[in-house]
């Protein structure tokens, strides 16, 4: 009896969680769809009356959005490719090549995970003036090509691998790369599938940095368009739900398909410390 | 003998180690570190729109900026949201995360797989668009969380308009989309306490609660410590919730440091002033990371 009602609990709070964590979703995925007006009404309407596409097309036509669509795919393919192999070659330097200093230096670099990202940005903002990278993708781009936390990440997978396998692959005589190449990216490979989930959706999702290096309309990722879009037309519910869902959908796909290397990485990120 | 030798050199001198690290060191360096030392410099001179022009039109003010701060009651106004927001929300945050991992955790529960796929996604969401969503679900009129309230006999509240809703409306909507992720690290967390010390405890008559008073709790010290110093870091970084759904309004209630940094450094040009805000806020991240540890440690002994 008591189990039962112990179970009937528990499904119920289960499911009330869920409906909470995906209403905000599904609201904005319904309202997209509605005529223009329609979701500012009382009593609020859950499922658009007669869908319709007209807002999709007003972002596409009118108010340019896939020009940031494609923006947010050159900025977040390009960091998330090249951020993979810059962090995945220090990370196995520091977990299995010695050099003098190796120790010292990581923990130093490690040390810099405590600063927070803030405190860089003004005198980043000025260098790449000077670069004359500000206002173009490169400005996005750059300060994303590496990171700490990846290096770290890359790291602490990387020290398991075994000395012996690269000591004889060396005896072989095979070029250092050529072991980092073909001997190690293989076996790393779920480290660098989380690394590379988890760099897309930072890249992708990020606000303050593109909003500050990028001026104009042509260069804005979807997070900055949609920003600026919502100051002008914040009457315009069912407008900005399009927008959202444009801007949302892309990583919750890749979430989706990919959820079980990244959830797992989450997990083991955390234990290991 | 000759194969210690060769050891050692090798660890005297690599220079393929040193190809390997060149790329990323290089970056780090130049890209974050030397702008950190900068923003230092930056902050002891009254760097402004003049000095954006020509850099010889900055001067050396020394602590001048870190004065005027402190004689500031909009920066203090902005530091007392930001420690609302964190001592708030980070908590309710932690709380939620470790009621859907004790949910979740139980071995008989079906379909965990999916609900714990559900609730981890809000977090992948983007911010800026999700900020949009609850501002729509937070109108006064028409939005679903009044019309929701409505049916228990709440009256609307204007939650973005009046500066007493303003930021716990921002912290319902962070604890919205930031629980899942801590949730996992909770989840991974239970997995790692031996079932032994449940069975232990199960044979000297403890109850479910007393269980999770003397085996969950303890056992989860250090998954507490982790996620409990990764949430108030980021909660102290808070920019893009305010930015969006408040503009750091209504009066001032909703702006917090960061927004501030960005507003002087970003909007008037007053970077040196800026500067010195940044550097506030590491100091303050550093101190109640410390504080963590040490209540952290408290609680061992």
């Amino acid at each position: 009896m008591n189990r039962r009602l112990a179970s009937v609990l528990l499904y119920s709070t289960l499911v009330i969680g869920a409906l909470l964590s995906l209403l905000p979703i599904l609201w904005m995925l319904s309202a997209s769809f509605m005529a223009t007006g329609e979701a500012s009404s009382y009593p609020p309407h859950v499922l658009p009356d007669h869908p319709t596409l007209e807002h999709y097309r007003a972002l596409f036509t009118r108010l340019n959005l896939g020009r940031s669509l494609l923006n947010s795919v050159i900025v977040t393919v390009t960091v998330t490719t090249v951020s993979l192999f810059v962090n995945s070659m220090a990370g196995y330097a520091f977990a299995k090549l010695r050099f003098r200093g190796r120790d010292r230096l990581f923990r130093l670099l490690a040390a810099g995970l405590v600063i927070p990202v803030q405190v860089s940005m003004l005198p980043l903002f000025l260098l790449l003036k000077q670069m004359g990278l500000i206002n173009t993708y490169w400005g996005v781009i750059i300060p994303g090509l590496a990171s700490i936390f990846g290096i770290f990440l890359i790291r602490q997978y990387t020290l398991a691998f075994p000395d012996e396998l690269l000591d004889a692959a060396r005896m072989d005589g095979a070029g250092e790369f050529r072991i980092y190449w073909s001997l190690v990216l293989p076996v790393i490979a779920p480290v660098l599938a989380t690394l590379s989930i988890w760099t897309f959706l930072s890249t992708w999702n990020d606000f303050m940095w593109p909003l500050i290096v990028l001026s104009d309309q042509d260069h804005y990722t979807l997070p900055v368009a949609l920003a600026n879009l919502v100051g002008e037309h914040v009457q315009d519910t069912e407008l900005m739900m399009a927008g959202s869902v444009l801007t949302v959908l892309p990583v919750l796909v890749v979430f989706l398909f990919l959820q079980r290397y990244y959830v797992q990485g989450v997990m083991a990120g955390s234990v290991k410390g | 003998m000759p194969s210690i030798a060769r050891g050692v050199a090798r660890s005297e001198r690599n220079p393929a180690a040193w190809l390997f690290l060149a790329p990323a060191l290089i970056l780090i360096a130049v890209f974050f570190l030397l702008p950190v030392i900068a923003a230092l410099m930056l902050s002891v001179t009254d760097f402004d729109i003049y000095a954006l022009r020509d850099p010889a039109n900055a001067r050396l003010v020394w602590l001048e900026n870190y004065a005027r701060l402190l004689r500031s009651p909009l920066f203090w106004q902005a530091l007392r949201n930001t420690l609302y927001f964190a001592v708030v929300g980070g908590p309710l945050s932690i709380a939620a995360s470790l009621g859907a991992a004790l949910l979740l955790n139980g071995r008989t529960v079906r379909l965990r797989g999916l609900f714990r796929t559900i609730y981890f996604t809000p977090f992948v969401t983007t911010l800026v668009a999700v900020a949009i969503v609850w501002r729509y679900l937070y109108h006064p009129r028409y939005g679903l969380l009044n019309y929701a309230l409505g049916w228990i006999g709440v009256a609307p509240i204007d939650w973005l308009g009046d500066p007493r809703w303003a930021m716990p409306a921002i912290i319902i909507m962070a604890v919205w989309k930031n629980f899942g992720y801590n949730m996992l690290i909770f989840i991974a967390g239970l997995q790692a306490i031996p079932t032994e010390l449940y069975e232990a405890a199960e044979m000297d008559g403890a109850g479910s609660l007393s269980r999770f008073r003397h085996v969950t709790w303890p056992m989860l010290g250090p998954t507490m410590l982790f996620a409990g110093v990764i949430t108030m870091i980021g909660y102290f970084q808070i920019f893009a919730e305010p930015y969006v759904m408040t503009q750091g309004g209504p009066l001032r209630a909703t702006t917090t440091v960061v927004l501030l940094m960005y507003e002087e450094g970003f909007r008037w040009w007053r970077m040196g002033y800026a500067a010195s805000i940044a550097f506030v806020l590491f100091v303050i991240i550093l101190l109640a990371t410390l504080v963590q540890f040490r209540l952290q440690r408290g609680e061992e002994r």
